[in-house]
């Protein structure tokens, strides 16, 4: 086996030192009959080329080549290959989590300047090294709240990404967490009016998404008035990280839960990505996560470390503010090296060339569909209602090599024939055209009460 | 070590002084190295003897502060939020919450100085 | 691995006694250290490292000035818009301290910071529980194939085929090496997956008609088992090992009952033992109703040599960040698959992977027993693609020769450390031994300070203090990727450690002598904590 370092004679003089006669003797301690006395039913061991190949196979059954105007909470940006060159280094690539801080300043000083730069685009003081993902960093910030405020409601707004919704409700239902859903106005934005009606004493967050799950731009100051009003803090998720280069942070906002995927991530079929928590500094001894901190060594000397670990698991147990341990690093270090990339001015021209292409998309399609929720600002998603069944129209796309926006029915069935379309930075005029092109002929053609949707193309 | 005579003491290394000012002991302060945070009750919180109340942290231990008797609290040292080292400093004097106590009778059975003395050298023993 | 200390009683004093080696402060050179330094280095530490010049590089705040730029966007192929227009008071004007600098200088400034870590790449990695294996290369490169790396989540599942073929095969062959019946990939982590986990067997007694109140963890666990617990509305009861440090049969008998959910066990536990009795602790569990839960923390001990489900488990999370080869990157990202036996798969999270009528793949979401999503999308994909290739890569064959060598290489380390360190358990050893600083203690040095000169001849540190039930732990886990000239060289090192303590313990509390930066002040970090870079003002 390849990756094995010893000849037989190495391992022969080794039992020989140890004092054994052969490696079974070392597993005697487990019961005989539990011993596996066969070979495990996987595949054959095979050499480098072999793999390479099976997964290019796979890789072309996956649609490679085609373009696409899904978002959704996963998008699609450039990504600078400097990246990829440095994530790849072994001395980040193959370390640990940095316990030993003498013998990992590279790790610790970049997580350093990793909180430093997304506590700065959010608006927050402080941010943690990485949670899992938005979703699940969303779910902690709602517990983070709870043990904050002491109470024991959430209020959520049904524009949060419903599989964000979904990842929450798992999590609160055995915290003893009741939720309430708060609906949307034709202007795509929370209903604030059901938002004051559903915030209470008792109530110890709310929550929204801005840009929310249909990419409109929520007004955070009206919806943490609400919230404070009542003691409830104000969480606010972000699923599209580029929009904060032009798009106000939700500065009013007590905890931020974000997903950095936008932030040199590749798409990779859904993960890994890069949950953040921002916060406000009094409430740092709640946060769940790792923080590095800034200190000096015996003669003065600047240094970082891991701190504040009191909080976490491996100090309190079962009072930890959280179980996670393994986080995201080395997807928060490309998502560093992309923020570092882009910085003061690139993030805000990249936000800018977002919100051109898709004010550009949604007057193009509105000329021929109905663009849904154009009254409040949005960034770079849209909804498209048309009079076909949006898998339909999908799968004419894909014939033209284009993926199609994301049919919303499954998640808001109220919306019938609408789909999410997004565009960024790497949407093309031409594709835009196209898509636009084809979404129009069939709105003039399509019978729409004999339009069945393509089976497969949920 | 000699511990001030003024007070009660318990085994959890508390002490409490007869104007209800409740504290940990230097030899716990001493035990736990250099404290970084403590975290305390709000005033008006009552207290159960024997419950905890608060917890002392340093770099890398939690620790769970108990009332030594019943009471509410009345005040809380607000300075030991920002300079918990005063705690290393002269844990004796770094008080953190006073509370009216309850019952002084629940007093009675807490530790002199000198029976602490001896337990901690006792402890030590093991 | 974390440095462990529960939170305790005042009275458990002796627990924090040193634990703070590492909190400086209390820390002065005695002697003037560079002569001392010098003397030393000289003396031991030639065989695996000498020094190197290392560069200096301050924050990248620190480097910004306004105008230089590493980034260049095309031109727009649309209209210009007007940013005020569209975004109105929403608009953001400022990105305040956000860095410009210009592309050689990231390059600089990520390779100079990359330089001060230690990695698997470079050398040996003895954490003991957290597998630090070699991260093979051509896993890193097919996660990246276009088509991979670019499938977008909620692309159709017509046009997810590849994606999907490689989610049932690593299904498949996980639940072929675990003995289990189905999988959940979703879980990021190893904690992740003791919550879906978790979540599974609440969901089950929930079936059954009452959750249940708690849940059984050993002594020895892991903090994350009972932060999980917590999490899902358990209270935790400790179990204590016996003087093999095993799960005591006989207190776990006493302790079952028709409270208890689940036990979670660590198999090997965190000593590095094989809980030998663990076919009579399932039967106690089942026999109350109760289920076993096993911690796959430690599998680089059982691929290929024997199946958890065989042995009684209904449940396991894996780490494919440990057993699988997929790379730490400083702290992840990880991935926890959950297997289960059959009778919680109703529960495993949604959507789960079906074959369907027409042959194809596809995701089913009508599943009305599941404790419902554990995270947005299916998983840590680019994770399933790495631990696939090292499948791959090894064959059965090649799995039960890297579990065999891993144990081989424990083993090694073990007779050759044995009368140097103080071994609290003497039970078998296999694929991690436990020391204790007990003998070096009589002299004032802890596991940290062992730990801290460890670094100074090349070595990344053990696991210190952990697990709780060792004072002064030192786990060692060298896995399978050491050769024996390594193993050798460490075996040297701390046996020239155990020297110094005996010579000069000052000096080994005063270690590390040889990195950039000596022991931090962690006590200023904690209570003033500075977590983000600013301006001066
Ligand atoms: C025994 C054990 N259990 C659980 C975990 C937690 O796993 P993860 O860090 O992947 O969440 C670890 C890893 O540190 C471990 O060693």
């Amino acid at each position: 086996m390849r990756y094995l370092p010893k000849s037989p004679t190495d391992r022969e003089a080794m039992l020989k030192a140890i004092g054994v006669k052969s490696i079974d003797d070392l597993f005697s301690p487990i019961p005989e009959k539990y011993r596996l006395d066969r070979d495990l039913a996987v595949p054959r061991q095979m050499a480098e080329s072999e793999i390479v190949d099976w997964f290019k196979q796979r890789a072309k059954e996956n649609g490679d080549g085609l373009t696409s105007f899904l978002g959704a909470g996963a998008y699609s940006h450039y990504r600078p290959v400097v990246i990829d060159a440095l994530v790849q280094r072994g001395e980040f690539l193959t370390s640990y989590t940095p316990y030993q801080a003498e013998y990992a300043q590279g790790t610790l000083q970049a997580i350093f300047e990793f909180q430093t730069m997304v506590a700065e685009l959010t608006g927050m003081d402080l941010a943690n090294a990485s949670m899992y993902d938005g979703s699940t960093g969303a779910a902690e910030a709602v517990m983070m709240a709870v043990r904050i405020t002491g109470k024991h409601h959430a209020v959520i707004a049904r524009t949060l990404h419903p599989e964000y919704r979904e990842v929450i409700e798992t999590y609160a239902t055995h915290q003893g967490i009741p939720l309430t859903t708060i609906a949307y106005r034709d202007s795509g934005r929370i209903d604030l009016g059901a938002l004051e009606a559903a915030v209470g004493e008792y109530t110890a967050c709310v929550l929204i998404q801005s840009p929310n799950f249909f990419g409109t731009i929520e007004d955070v100051e009206a919806v943490a008035e609400i919230a404070h009003k009542r003691g409830a803090l104000l969480i606010v998720s972000i699923a599209e990280a580029v929009s904060l280069g032009i798009v106000e942070p939700p500065r009013a906002a007590d905890i931020v839960a974000m997903e950095a995927q936008s932030f040199g991530v590749p798409l990779g079929f859904g993960g890994p990505y890069c949950g953040v928590m921002a916060t406000k500094e009094k409430f740092v001894r709640q946060m769940p996560g790792r923080l590095a901190g800034q200190t000096t060594d015996k003669n003065g000397k600047r240094g970082f470390v891991l701190t504040l670990a009191t909080r976490e698991q491996h100090i309190r147990r079962e009072k930890a503010t959280s179980n996670i341990c393994t986080n995201q690093a080395l997807v928060a270090l490309m998502v560093n090296i992309f923020m570092t990339i882009y910085g003061k001015v690139g993030l805000r021209e990249l936000a800018k060339q977002n919100l051109a292409k898709t004010a550009y998309a949604a007057a193009q399609f509105g000329r021929h569909a109905n663009v849904l929720f154009s009254v409040a600002p949005r960034f770079n998603e849209f909804v498209v209602e048309t009079t076909e069944e949006p898998h339909a129209i999908n799968s004419r796309l894909l014939g033209h090599k284009i993926v199609g926006g994301l049919p919303l029915k499954k998640f808001y069935p109220e919306l019938g024939n609408a789909a999410l379309w997004c565009c960024t930075e790497l949407t093309t005029r031409s594709m835009i055209d196209t898509a636009v092109g084809l979404v129009a002929d069939s709105e003039r053609s399509v019978d729409v009460k004999e339009a069945e949707p393509a089976e497969a193309l949920r | 070590m000699s511990y001030p005579t003024d007070r009660k003491y318990t085994k959890e290394h508390e002490w409490i002084s007869s104007d209800g000012k409740v504290g940990i002991t230097t030899h716990a302060q001493d035990s736990l190295g250099d404290i970084v945070f403590v975290e305390l009750p709000k005033v008006g919180t009552e207290l159960t003897a024997g419950k905890t109340f608060g917890t002392v942290e340093s770099v890398k231990a939690v620790s769970d502060l108990y009332a030594p008797a019943s009471g509410t609290v009345t005040e809380v040292n607000g300075e030991l939020a920002t300079s918990p080292e005063n705690v290393n400093k002269d844990a004796h004097a770094a008080w953190m919450v006073k509370i009216a106590v309850k019952d002084p009778a629940e007093l009675n059975v807490l530790l002199s100085a000198a029976d602490y003395e001896k337990f901690v050298s006792e402890e030590a023993g093991h | 691995m974390p440095q462990l200390l529960g939170d305790r009683r005042l009275s458990d004093l002796q627990w924090h006694r040193r634990m703070d080696g590492a909190a400086a402060g209390n820390h002065r050179s005695r002697t003037n250290g560079k002569t001392l330094t010098d003397k030393y280095f000289m003396k031991h530490m030639t065989r695996k490292a000498t020094r190197h010049i290392s560069q200096n590089e301050g924050l990248i705040f620190e480097k910004s000035s306004p105008g230089k730029a590493a980034w260049k966007l095309p031109p727009l192929d649309v209209p210009e818009v007007d940013t005020s227009k569209l975004l109105g008071k929403q608009e953001r004007k400022d990105l305040g301290t956000m860095p410009e600098v210009s592309e050689i200088e990231i390059i600089r400034h990520f390779t100079r910071l990359s330089t001060w870590n230690y990695a698997i790449d470079l050398g040996m990695f003895p954490l003991g529980s957290c597998t630090m294996k070699y991260n093979p290369r051509v896993n890193e490169f097919v996660s990246r194939v276009e088509g991979l790396a670019n499938g977008h989540p909620y692309q159709p599942e017509k046009i997810s085929q590849g994606a999907l073929h490689i989610l049932k095969t690593l299904s498949d062959c996980l639940i072929e090496i675990t003995g289990m019946d189905a999988i959940t990939l979703q879980p990021a982590a190893g904690a992740h997956g003791e919550l879906t986990g978790l979540l599974m067997v609440r969901a089950y007694h929930h079936s059954k008609g009452h959750p249940r109140k708690k849940i059984l963890i050993p002594d020895s666990a892991h903090g994350t088992n009972p932060a999980t617990a917590a999490m899902v509305g358990y209270a935790v009861e400790n179990l204590k090992s016996n003087e093999s440090g095993m799960v005591d049969v006989a207190a776990l008998a006493a302790q079952m009952n028709e409270d208890v959910a689940a036990l979670m066990v660590t198999n090997p536990n965190t000593l590095g033992v094989f809980e030998h009795d663990i076919h009579e602790i399932a039967e106690i569990m089942h026999a109350k109703g109760g289920l076993l839960y096993m911690d796959g923390a430690n599998m680089n001990a059982l691929v290929g040599k024997a199946r958890p489900g065989d042995f009684g488990v209904d449940v396991m999370h894996l780490n494919l960040h440990k057993t699988f080869s997929t790379p730490h990157g400083g702290g992840g990202p990880g991935s926890g698959p959950v297997a289960v036996k059959r009778i919680l798969e109703p529960f495993l999270p949604k959507p789960v992977v079906v074959s369907k009528a027409d042959g194809t793949l596809g995701f089913d979401y009508n599943r009305p027993q599941s404790v419902g999503r554990v995270r947005a999308f299916y998983g840590n994909f680019g994770m399933f693609v790495r631990a696939l290739a090292y499948i791959f890569a090894n064959g059965p064959d090649g799995l039960r020769q890297t579990t065999e060598d891993a144990v081989l290489n424990a083993n090694y380390i073990r007779k050759g450390l044995e009368g140097t360190y103080d071994l609290p358990y003497s039970t078998r050893s296999m694929h991690e031994v436990v020391f204790s600083d007990k003998v070096q203690a009589k002299k004032g040095v802890r596991t940290m300070d062992i730990a801290k000169r460890l670094i100074d001849y090349g070595f990344h540190p053990y696991t210190t203090a952990f697990p709780l039930i060792v004072s002064g732990a030192m786990m060692i886990e060298p896995t399978e990727s050491e050769p024996k000239e390594e193993l050798d060289l460490f075996i040297e090192a701390m046996k020239s450690i155990a020297a110094e303590v005996e010579e000069d313990p000052q000096f080994v509390l005063d270690s590390p002598h040889n990195t950039r930066i000596s022991r931090l002040d962690e006590v200023a970090a904690a209570r003033k904590p500075v977590l983000r870079w600013k301006p001066e003002a």
